[in-house]
């Protein structure tokens, strides 16, 4: 018999604080039950957990809170299919089962000392939060860093209550754009690749790391190209539909490549090295 | 271990109650068409003339496992927030899967490289794989759709097997391949084999002659990856494919799962299933984005993933026993050995081109 810790067991946690991000968009904070797993979790930026609501399901979210900030761990769940409503239906105080970390992390050790630049798309802001919030507490090992976070409309934008920090930061440079214009929006308006090639952020000493919608993705990418940023400059993280999170069940492997333990995360430059089938 | 026994046919049933005494034994037996494996009865006559039907994967990774239960309690203190208690339900009891043929048991060979290596330890997977044993039945002639030859193996292939049974006149050669193996070959039925090795050899020197001449699956690897755009070779090869996933149900090595959950009331349990790649909800994404729509894009990936990715990541081994199931039980015919084979000859035209 094993000694290691059945893979598919969930830690309990108890939802401390959720957050009606947007109509679609719940934050929930929890916290492990046992103070013993508390004490031993840690993660990396970019992990990804699974929420379990026993009697529908589980499925994969980022952990969006930092490492450097362990009151609680944060999860952003956008309402797409069964398990995110159950999600939804839940408040502080309401039990759930937490299977983290799972998978790799932001290559944030490589990028120190380099100026970078985060590109978010609606939920896809998400990821973005954890590694820029590790940055900002670990300021002074990195270069510029810039942000556009773009949404369809100001309703649709996450974070709402950081936005004003993060706008008002001298050493953090925050573009938000929403796509058509909207009463009384005051930042810029336009599609994210657009806006992107605006801002024209230099590729010199820089990485780029973007996060979204596919189609977000794809014109963000031609940009960052245009702009002068090679593939390894380039960190995205996927989405699968992943169920095991351990590599086996088979529905998010790329190739050889298993989403939920070579991923989330991977430089445009070793995507490009996988099989065509995002 | 390998000191080779005979057991007379007239005792078989005799060792069978003494297996059965102590373990719960699945043997083969006919139902209606099939083949199946089900517990041993005296009373039922077993079918060893041919290969079961459904191989005997059930017995280590069940159709349906529970992989633990919940229950909510009511918390006096915050009666609208109950309690979750969650418990492992890991499974006990031993099995011997009797009469199973090399095939079926090498195929967990393939999946001990995924359940139960490295890291990662399935506790399911490894519980039960660690308390059954596979008393295999050597073949005697290849089927129609056999290719084990192909792909490393052979009609009497022990890799994966505990005790490797051969068939001779008025009885069989039992082998012990294991410790495992060997403590259930022990009691007073069994005598030395002596000159009935030789019957043995000619048997399996007999059913190898009814094999055709292999073919090489090694370039697959590189060959399916360079078919991997090409959608209109797909298209072509999957053309037929109904997406009714017989291949995968039956198939020794397929091991993707699903993971659900079923709930009565304040409690509940989370289940493990077989699921089956060639089902458009597979990988289809909450988003609705679903990176294999159609379903030549998900033959290829049960190709690529049998003859390519498995081999890429597990040193060459293919990820396929051979046993030609899913070509016997397509029901439209779809040859996984024409489409390994089509893409090896295509990676050789393009070399030509």
């Amino acid at each position: 018999m094993t000694s290691l810790p059945n893979p598919y067991l969930p830690d309990m946690a108890t939802i401390v604080e959720t957050v009606q991000e947007t109509p679609n968009i719940k934050t929930f904070r929890v916290r492990l039950d046992s103070e013993a797993r508390r004490k031993a979790f840690t993660f990396q930026p970019g992990q990804v957990g699974q929420l379990s609501v026993f009697g529908t399901g589980e499925s994969t979210f980022v952990i969006n809170s930092p490492p450097t900030r362990m009151d609680y761990l944060q999860f952003s769940v956008m309402r797409a299919g069964e398990v995110t409503a159950a999600l939804h239906r839940l408040n502080a105080g309401d039990r759930i089962g937490v299977r983290a970390p799972l998978g790799n992390w932001f290559p944030y050790e490589s990028m120190k000392g380099k100026d970078i630049v985060f590109i978010g798309g609606g939920i896809g802001m998400a990821p973005l939060r954890t590694l820029l919030l590790f940055m900002l507490d670990n300021r002074k090992d990195y270069g510029r860093i810039r942000l556009l976070y773009g949404a369809r409309s100001p309703e649709d934008m996450a974070f709402k209550a950081e936005l004003p920090e993060w706008l008002g930061r001298d050493d953090l440079e925050t573009v938000l754009t929403i796509d058509r214009e909207a009463p009384g929006w005051e930042h810029r308006v336009g599609l994210i690749p657009n806006v992107l090639r605006e801002m024209a952020p230099p590729a010199g000493n820089a990485v780029a790391v973007t996060c979204g919608p596919p189609i977000m993705i794809k014109f963000t990418l031609q940009a960052l190209k245009d702009l002068g940023f090679a593939d390894g400059q380039i960190v995205t993280t996927l989405e699968k539909r992943m169920k095991c999170g351990v590599g086996l069940c088979g529905r998010c492997n790329i190739g050889e490549k298993y989403v939920c333990v070579d991923g989330p995360v991977f430089t445009y430059e070793q995507l490009k090295e996988l099989p065509n089938e995002l | 271990m390998d000191q080779a026994k005979f057991l007379p046919d007239a005792s078989l049933a005799a060792w069978l109650a003494e297996l059965s005494a102590a373990r719960l034994v699945l043997a083969p037996r006919r139902e209606g068409g099939a083949v199946v494996f089900k517990p041993y009865d005296p009373a039922v006559p077993l079918e060893l003339t041919r290969d079961a039907t459904v191989p005997p994967k059930g017995a280590v990774f069940p159709a349906c496992e529970e992989l633990m239960r919940y229950r909510r309690v009511k918390d006096p203190e915050k009666p609208g927030q109950p309690l979750l208690e969650v418990e492992e339900s890991l499974p006990e009891g031993g099995v011997v899967v009797f009469g199973s043929r090399p095939c079926g048991a090498r195929g967990f060979t393939v999946y001990d490289r995924v359940f139960d290596a490295g890291g990662l330890n399935d506790p399911y997977y490894a519980a039960r794989r660690k308390a059954t044993a596979f008393v295999t039945l050597a073949c005697r002639e290849a089927g129609s759709a056999c290719f084990c030859h192909w792909v490393g193996s052979g009609p009497a292939d022990p890799d994966g097997s505990d005790v490797l049974l051969t068939q001779v006149p008025g009885g069989y050669v039992v082998r012990a391949v294991t410790e495992k193996g060997a403590a259930l070959v022990g009691s007073g039925l069994f005598s030395p084999a002596d000159r009935r090795e030789g019957e043995e050899a000619a048997a399996h020197a007999k059913a190898r002659e009814s094999l055709d001449d292999p073919r090489d699956l090694a370039p697959a690897r590189q060959a399916l990856l360079d078919a991997f755009d090409d959608m209109e070779f797909w298209s072509q090869l999957s053309a037929k494919c109904l997406s009714c996933g017989a291949c995968t149900y039956l198939c020794p090595t397929c091991y993707c799962f699903n993971i659900t959950d079923e709930a009565q009331g304040n409690e509940g349990a989370r289940l493990r299933t077989w699921d089956n790649c060639m089902s458009f909800q597979f990988t289809l994404e909450a988003s609705g984005h679903n990176p294999r729509p159609t379903k030549a894009h998900r033959l290829k990936n049960r190709v690529g993933h049998k003859f390519s990715y498995y081999p890429g990541l597990h040193g060459g081994a293919i990820a396929c026993c051979g046993c030609g199931r899913c070509i016997r039980s397509c029901p439209v015919g779809v040859d996984i050995r024409q489409l390994v084979l089509a893409a090896v000859e295509r990676a050789r035209e393009k070399s030509h081109d």
